[in-house]
């Protein structure tokens, strides 16, 4: 049973990803990067991460994507033109990938100890993950939030119309 | 629960999905695109820490997965800001026009 699963989910993941490089439209490759995502919070059920699962949800195929798709439509985004591109990630970065995914392969094959599952308990669940997220870790988590107000803050300051200056002397 | 797909399978298509992200990020020529692979290969390398934590039944790897999500929705929205912001200055979004900083 979580065999089937896994196949369908990792086959989505690896349709939208390739189907995210072939579409030239920006929107279909919003929407084949929301099916990867999906798919992969799917994955993470497998893994017996159900916060994780329902936060990628929430965050990246919600938040994160439909701001993506907002953007590409606020921007009327086109077709991309086919252009050559930088002849150096094409002579030596497609190969640099073909040699890093071989060593991914070899190095996740081969090196003794990966994959192989300890005996402990099974499943971490969501009460520990928060207990360890609000007792142990409650300061990175706050640092977190003054993160996300400052990304808020520089998001504003950036996307608005002209310069700041300008507007305060006009 | 019986977990019977091997964990490597999982850092397998972890590898496989950051290398499609790289090779969008060299391929694709519109900005917003470029940024989409980022997002493909942080998912990528997620789905490894998920597959460590549930290996080694570690909470910390999980949690580590929260606040890359979190960075990444800040990324995300600093990031098309910048790409408004550029698209207002340049008006166009494809990567071979906006390369002042090129060498």
């Amino acid at each position: 049973m979580h065999l089937i699963i896994f196949i369908v989910f990792a086959g989505c993941c690896l349709a939208g990803a390739v189907n995210l490089l072939l579409q030239t439209h920006p929107i279909n490759s919003a929407l084949s990067l929301i099916v990867v995502m999906t798919s992969l919070a799917v994955l993470y059920l497998l893994l017996g991460a159900e916060f994780l699962a329902i936060a990628q949800i929430i965050v990246y195929a919600g938040a994160i994507m439909v701001l993506f798709v907002f953007v590409v439509m606020l921007l009327n985004a086109g077709r991309e033109e086919r252009t050559l591109g930088s002849r150096a990630a094409k002579m030596i970065g497609l190969p640099a990938v073909v040699v890093l995914l071989a060593l991914f392969a070899t190095v996740i094959l081969h090196v003794h100890g990966f994959g192989v599952s300890s005996a402990s308990q099974p499943i971490t669940d969501t009460a520990e993950l928060s207990a360890v997220l609000f007792r142990d870790l409650l300061l990175p988590f706050e640092v977190t939030s003054v993160l996300i107000l400052i990304a808020i803050l520089g998001a504003v300051a950036l996307a608005r119309l002209g310069n700041g200056d300008r507007t305060v002397s006009k | 629960m019986q977990q019977d797909v091997p964990l490597t399978w999982y850092l397998l298509l972890s590898a496989a999905l950051f290398c499609l992200g790289i090779v969008g990020f060299l391929l694709k020529r519109n900005i917003i695109t470029v940024f989409m692979s980022i997002e493909l290969m942080l998912n990528a390398v997620n789905l490894s820490f998920v597959t460590f934590a549930h290996q080694w039944h570690a909470v910390k790897g999980q949690i580590f997965v929260f606040f890359v999500m979190m960075v990444a929705a800040a990324e995300a929205a600093v990031g098309l800001a910048i790409i408004i912001a550029v698209f207002r200055v340049r008006n166009t979004l494809s990567v071979d026009r906006i390369d002042l900083m090129k060498l």
